[in-house]
């Protein structure tokens, strides 16, 4: 509905579109306020060139260094091992529910229970896990149980929802005309996901995939409850790490002058600027595909 | 493409679909195994009588309704504040904005949808401090924790407005206009009505959005033991912030089955909302389909 021609008529219709007019520029402002907030309180440290030295250097209060690379290295290895994990299940899942490979009726009984796992909230994941999925891992791996690989798995579950959503959507935007075409040449449902839909649902795929790494990046509480948040580099798949948003949660400094308080807001401007950049490159090419077809 | 081939595709589609429903039907039916033995009256009000808790005579010390009650009030209060807003921004979006404007504007709202809810936390605490400076009644508390919120459920609600609105057929508005209305009384009587199961939907998906979060009111104000909170300024006791504090120090089975417990009650709210959401969102597909607008 492309109206841009809105008039008012009478004085309280002209507040009322002025109010709708306001929250929009409200919301613009608050990203703004965001990005400023951030920018301000790690401009010290942007100042001195001491921001890229802190991606770079370790943790060590007492040596005098706030780096906080240790804890990009939990996030990067964290939200890669469970996007790794979530992309292969999701995919199958989504192809599962729109490509004709299963009964109708089993389908309708599935698809729900994956709608249903949006609803979860991330702390009920972390719960289950902490009694559920580390002891098992302490008895099979050793260690505490709290590691990497915990905090990935729970947190494959958690953006497994996200990306069958996305795929699904990519997987049903494909036009009936040319599926019905290839049905009609003699194609089964296997050779229809792999020839048409899966090379046409292609950029809604990636769009998903960077949107479901924004939210692995973006979430506090597995990582927080099951990563162990030790402040060493982590090694192996099965020690401790700590996120980003893990050391944010958990550095409660009200010291506004104090290192360590400005250590996080120099992690708040990273995860900021890993999360602008995913969604940017998610719309560019959710934009890409809407001028395509 | 062979038949090995197709069989391993189709396998492997129906392994990862089984294998993700009965992963979370498993940890579903581990919950309530687990919550059950203390799904009871006690489980709520501990043993405080239920009536005078209700009534706010005596504080509750091991039930969960202080806790409920938090939530159900940040909640309350974050959609209040958020909702007019979101709202407003909305209807301008879908309706008297410019293209560049709806592009420049929608690029934001799709920023704060993706912004990790922990720096939303810490914007508000930041704030918080900032102002604590110049007004010192301003702590942390019901407010702050609610103000954050509704930053964070924001552009859900935008997003959600703008599609109701935008799906209708654009014949309405044409109808309403040609007949005499206003474009605001062409909104308020008919387009708002018509969208009406379009925005229901993105409320109560913004409501279960707000209830499940967690990383926000751990920084802006939520405790592990208070009680009701008396004012605005109050600090409070919310689901998602027990469940967290009672996996890393839970003393006893029993509080441990009330962590499970509230993990119970907090599925089954956000469940039960995004269910009704999506509910309501098919209602509203098969009555735009077939044209059938009351």
């Amino acid at each position: 509905m492309a109206n841009h021609f809105f008039p008012a008529r009478e004085k309280g219709e002209k507040i009322f579109l002025h109010f709708c007019g306001f929250s929009a520029y409200f919301t613009f402002c608050l990203v703004l306020l965001l990005f400023g907030f951030f920018l301000f309180f790690a401009f010290p440290l942007l100042k001195s060139g001491g921001y890229f030295l802190l991606l770079v250097t370790p943790w060590q209060p007492l040596a005098g260094n706030y780096g906080i690379a240790p804890m990009i290295a939990g996030t990067g290895v964290i939200s890669l091992l469970a996007v790794c994990i979530a992309f292969p299940v999701s995919l199958g899942a989504a192809a599962f529910c729109e490509a004709d490979l299963a009964h109708k009726n089993l389908v309708r009984w599935i698809r729900p229970v994956f709608q249903l796992m949006t609803g979860i909230p991330t702390v009920v994941y972390g719960f289950l896990a902490v009694f559920l999925l580390v002891p098992f891992l302490r008895k099979a791996m050793g260690g505490s149980g709290f590691s990497i690989l915990a905090a990935s798995l729970m947190l494959a579950l958690l953006i497994a929802p996200t990306m069958i959503l996305f795929f699904s959507d990519a997987f049903r935007a494909v036009p009936k005309e040319d599926l019905r075409a290839m049905t009609a040449m003699g194609a089964r449902p296997e050779e229809k996901l792999v020839f048409l839909l899966l090379p046409r649902a292609r950029s809604g795929i990636v769009a998903g995939l960077l949107l479901a790494a924004g939210r692995a990046v973006g979430d506090t509480l597995i990582a927080l409850m099951l990563a162990g948040n030790s402040l060493a580099f982590p090694s192996s798949l099965t020690e401790p790490a700590r996120t980003l948003t893990g050391h944010i949660a958990l550095v409660m400094a009200s010291d506004t002058q104090s290192p360590e308080f400005r250590s996080i807001f120099a992690c708040g401007l990273t995860l900021y600027l890993i999360t602008t950049l995913l969604i940017f490159f998610c719309r560019r090419l959710m934009v890409a595909e809407r001028e395509n077809g | 493409m062979k038949a090995p081939l197709r069989m391993a595709i189709r396998s492997a589609a129906f392994a990862a679909a089984l294998g993700l429903f009965f992963i979370v039907i498993f940890l579903l039916a581990a919950l309530f195994v687990k919550a059950l033995p203390v799904l009871d009256m006690r489980l709520l009000f501990g043993d405080t009588p239920p009536m005078e808790a209700i009534m706010g005579v005596r504080p509750v010390f091991d039930g969960l309704f202080p806790a409920i009650c938090g939530t159900l009030l940040l909640v309350i209060c974050a959609v209040v504040l958020a909702l007019p807003m979101g709202m407003g921004a909305g209807i301008h979006l879908a309706l008297s904005a410019s293209p560049g404007t709806r592009r420049r504007i929608g690029f934001c709202v799709d920023l704060l949808a993706g912004m990790p809810s922990i720096l939303i936390g810490l914007l508000g605490f930041s704030i918080i401090l900032f102002l604590y400076r110049y007004f010192p009644f301003i702590t942390p508390g019901l407010l702050p924790a609610a103000a954050s919120l509704a930053c964070l459920i924001l552009p859900y609600l935008i997003r959600g407005t703008w599609q109701a609105i935008h799906t209708l057929p654009p014949e309405l508005m044409r109808t309403a206009l040609s007949l005499g209305a206003s474009p605001v009384q062409a909104l308020r009587h008919v387009l708002l009505p018509a969208a009406k199961p379009g925005l229901t939907g993105c409320i109560l998906l913004s409501v279960g959005r707000a209830a499940e979060d967690t990383a926000v009111i751990l920084l802006t104000g939520t405790v592990a033991a208070y009680g009701l909170p008396s004012g605005f300024w109050d600090p409070f006791e919310a689901l998602p912030f027990f469940i967290y504090t009672t996996a890393a120090e839970y003393s006893s089975q029993r509080e441990l089955a009330m962590g499970f417990a509230a993990s119970l009650i907090l599925v089954g709210l956000c469940g039960g909302l995004f269910g009704l959401a999506a509910l309501i969102r098919r209602t509203v597909q098969l009555k735009i389909f077939t044209g059938k607008l009351s």
